[in-house]
């Protein structure tokens, strides 16, 4: 199905989010992640089911001021 | 200073972004011997054309063993930085935030009524936040009462180096809440303007342009530390208040007569 990540569509076989993680590569790293708008703590992304067309956002350390 | 129960030595706090390389940002920090670093969340590049960057900052970062200081800057409403912050606290592992809501594309300057909005929910979630604001004070006893414990009033603009803007407003703050730990963020350009800054009774500073835009970042940062460790002992030193009229600094009695 298709899954607007980080709000390019991307094709994703998995159905949970922390399933997604593992197939762009991102299970072991240093994210936060966003489901339609709200906030899914990390315990929380086995249980987040995804749908044709969410969208999800995968955010990680970045410079700053 | 103590910062919500921490003890800092160094009052100068820096920003990470901008630096001309990861190694200039590593040896500006040290340079500047801070104990705090802000830093921001972006988007991850998922393995696209940009690879894992978040990932690879974080690898250059983490070894220097600082607190970080996360921030919510780009957001524009409640529900952005609120969220922002909540995921910056998974991501850094920390219940620090620097609350930015701004609300003014020209000026960065804050939106006084989101921040204060999003300081009492981010409280309320257990947050311990740094609030971004201006020199005014009924913002500020609203950012208390909101249970923020300290302040972060600008110096002027992010990122326009033009010092402090209302020293009248800042001195004001300073005069109001003596026991609050009170930060001066955004504006600062020269050490000049740190020190003036401490000189008020300002607890710290923090700045990341004056430093990372310089020809020689390490070289400022370095300035910077020097500058905040002179004002603050200037203004523990207690100094002289400014006057119209000349005073003799030499003793005028004994002096010869000679026509």
């Amino acid at each position: 199905m298709i899954i607007v990540v980080n709000g390019k569509e991307r094709a994703i076989s998995a159905t949970t989010l922390a399933g997604m993680l593992v197939e762009l590569g991102l299970a072991e790293t240093r994210i936060a992640t966003a489901h339609g708008g709200a906030f899914v703590p990390r315990a929380a992304r086995e249980s987040c089911v995804l749908q044709e067309g969410d969208k999800v956002e995968i955010l990680a350390p970045m410079q700053g001021g | 200073m103590h910062v919500y129960g921490t003890e800092l030595r160094s009052r100068l706090l820096l920003g990470t972004a901008q630096y001309p390389s990861p190694a200039v940002m590593v040896e500006a920090i040290q340079a500047s011997a801070t104990e705090v670093v802000t830093v921001s969340l972006r988007r991850e590049g998922a393995g696209g054309e940009q690879g894992l960057a978040g990932q690879r900052f974080w690898d250059v970062l983490r070894p220097l063993n600082l607190r970080v200081l996360p921030n919510t800057a780009g957001c524009h409403s409640v529900k952005e930085a609120v969220l922002t912050a909540h995921m910056a606290r998974e991501v850094f592992d920390t219940r620090w935030i620097k609350l930015e809501v701004i609300g003014e594309h020209d000026t960065l300057q804050p939106d006084v009524f989101g921040l204060v909005e999003a300081a009492r929910i981010l409280v309320a979630d257990g947050f311990q936040v740094f609030p971004y604001t201006t020199e005014d004070l009924v913002v500020a006893g609203r950012l208390l009462d909101a249970g923020c414990k300290v302040l972060m009033p600008w110096g002027s603009p992010i990122g326009s180096g033009r010092g402090l803007n209302n020293v009248y407003g800042l001195r004001t703050l300073r005069a109001h809440f003596p026991e609050v730990p009170l930060v001066v963020d955004a504006g600062i350009g020269l050490p000049s303007h740190a020190a003036q800054a401490m000189e008020l009774g300002y607890d710290a500073v923090l700045l990341n342009t004056a430093v990372a835009g310089a020809g020689d970042p390490p070289r400022m940062a370095r300035a910077m530390a020097q500058a905040v460790e002179a004002g603050r002992s200037a203004f523990l030193a207690d100094p002289v208040r400014a006057r119209d009229m000349a005073a003799p600094s030499t003793p005028v009695l004994g002096m010869p007569v000679f026509s």
